[in-house]
């Protein structure tokens, strides 16, 4: 098997849980400066560790990928890590509201969604939010520094 | 386009060289309709720099694609956005999976993936010489996979707005979201024919949100597996038959 990988990105592993992908420099030429703007400031504990210096952050508004809506969050930092991240706008795409007849059609089957262990090749997901939410977030902590 | 992208290629001849061939076209497709360039095409378009006649040969097509799309799903699906701009993001990643995956043919390949940001295109079968599994990511865990189907030659892709991790809190909790609606629906995976088909789908389907399920099971040659809020998965009537 050969398998070539072509990250056109850098793989962020921020925190636990948070995969998002940073790729601007070499693929989106970003246009549209996010300016984050501290909502509040505590003093910062004089950590040498601390990555980041306490308080609120709170993001400009971006558009997302495919046009889904708005979105900007809130970030917490105390102790010098991330300790909360807030959704102020989320997308939602309002205004399509417009009903598609379900009639005649049957009960579709349901189930909870469960997590698997099988070994698999390649994997389907959204990544468009988490692309928007990596822009914010970047634009976030580095007001934060 | 913003994403990584994955090129396996399950062909024990298969050289670096291919590769770079799928990497390059992806690159040339980003300098072209990338609304985040500012030189790109779709970008001058926007501005008014470049006119609608003298658009090139691909974006006039896509903008036909995307027309066509947006009958075919009662208007979920446009490229027109609010301001009035044009941003064809929701249906070139999957055109572009798709061509790139025909260079890939024409150079002889049977046995290959693409996968550009969660959407994929297989063809043939996996190293193994087994049908490609295909793992569909939880929309509230991106470690982990919530089901795995079994494909051929077939496109799969998936859209939604919804990440959540540990330090991602709940934005339906979230009391500062003005009018407090939020839709239902976090994750549409959609199969299809090959990926076109399923990217434009997917990203219509998710627009309809509980409603799209039902589209998706009218339509031929798709299946759907629509994840909500709550984690409860909707399934087209036939995606099981893909289901490992």
């Amino acid at each position: 098997m050969k398998k070539f990988l072509l990250i056109l990105i850098v793989l962020c592993l921020l925190t636990a849980g948070i995969v998002v992908w940073n790729k601007k420099e070499e693929m989106d030429g970003d246009d549209a400066p996010i300016v984050a703007k501290p909502t509040s400031s505590t003093p910062a504990p004089s950590s040498a560790a601390a990555q980041y210096k306490d308080g609120s952050y709170t993001s400009d508004v971006v558009q997302t990928d495919r046009g889904f809506g708005p979105l900007q969050i809130k970030l917490v930092v105390s102790g010098g890590k991330i300790s909360d991240v807030q959704f102020l706008q989320f997308p939602n795409k309002p205004g399509h509201t417009t009903e598609v007849s379900n009639a005649a059609l049957p009960l579709l089957k349901q189930e909870a969604i469960t997590a698997q262990s099988a070994q698999v090749d390649v994997v389907t997901g959204a990544t468009q939010t988490s692309e928007a939410f990596q822009q914010v977030l970047s634009a976030t902590l580095a007001m934060a520094k | 386009m913003g994403m990584p992208i994955t090129v396996i290629l399950a062909d024990s001849y298969a050289t670096q060289k291919d590769c770079d061939a799928v990497f390059a076209y992806f690159q040339a497709i980003d300098n072209q309709f990338s609304t985040y360039k500012k030189e790109s095409e779709i970008s001058l378009f926007n501005k008014g720099e470049i006119q609608r006649k003298d658009l090139s040969k691909d974006m006039k097509l896509v903008f036909r694609l995307a027309n066509q799309t947006t009958k075919e799903t009662n208007g979920y699906f446009n490229i027109v956005k609010h301001d009035g701009s044009i941003d064809p993001s929701g249906l070139v990643k999957g055109w572009a999976i798709y061509n790139a995956c025909k260079l890939l043919a024409k150079k002889g390949f049977k046995n290959f993936s693409i996968d550009a940001g969660g959407d994929v295109q297989v063809a043939g079968k996996n190293e193994k010489g087994e049908e490609w599994r295909i793992g569909i990511r939880n929309p509230f865990n991106p470690k982990e996979i919530i089901k795995v189907v079994g494909l051929t030659t077939q496109g799969i892709a998936t859209s939604g707005t919804y990440v959540r991790g540990q330090h991602i809190y709940d934005p339906h909790q979230n009391s500062h979201l003005k009018g407090g609606r939020l839709e239902n629906v976090v994750s549409v995976t959609v199969i299809g024919k090959n990926v076109y088909e399923a990217d434009r789908f997917a990203t219509a389907v998710f627009a309809m949100q509980s409603n799209g399920i039902y589209f998706l099971e009218k339509q031929n040659g798709l299946e759907g597996y629509m994840i909500d809020k709550h984690g409860i998965a909707t399934m087209t009537s036939g995606f099981n038959t893909y289901v490992i």
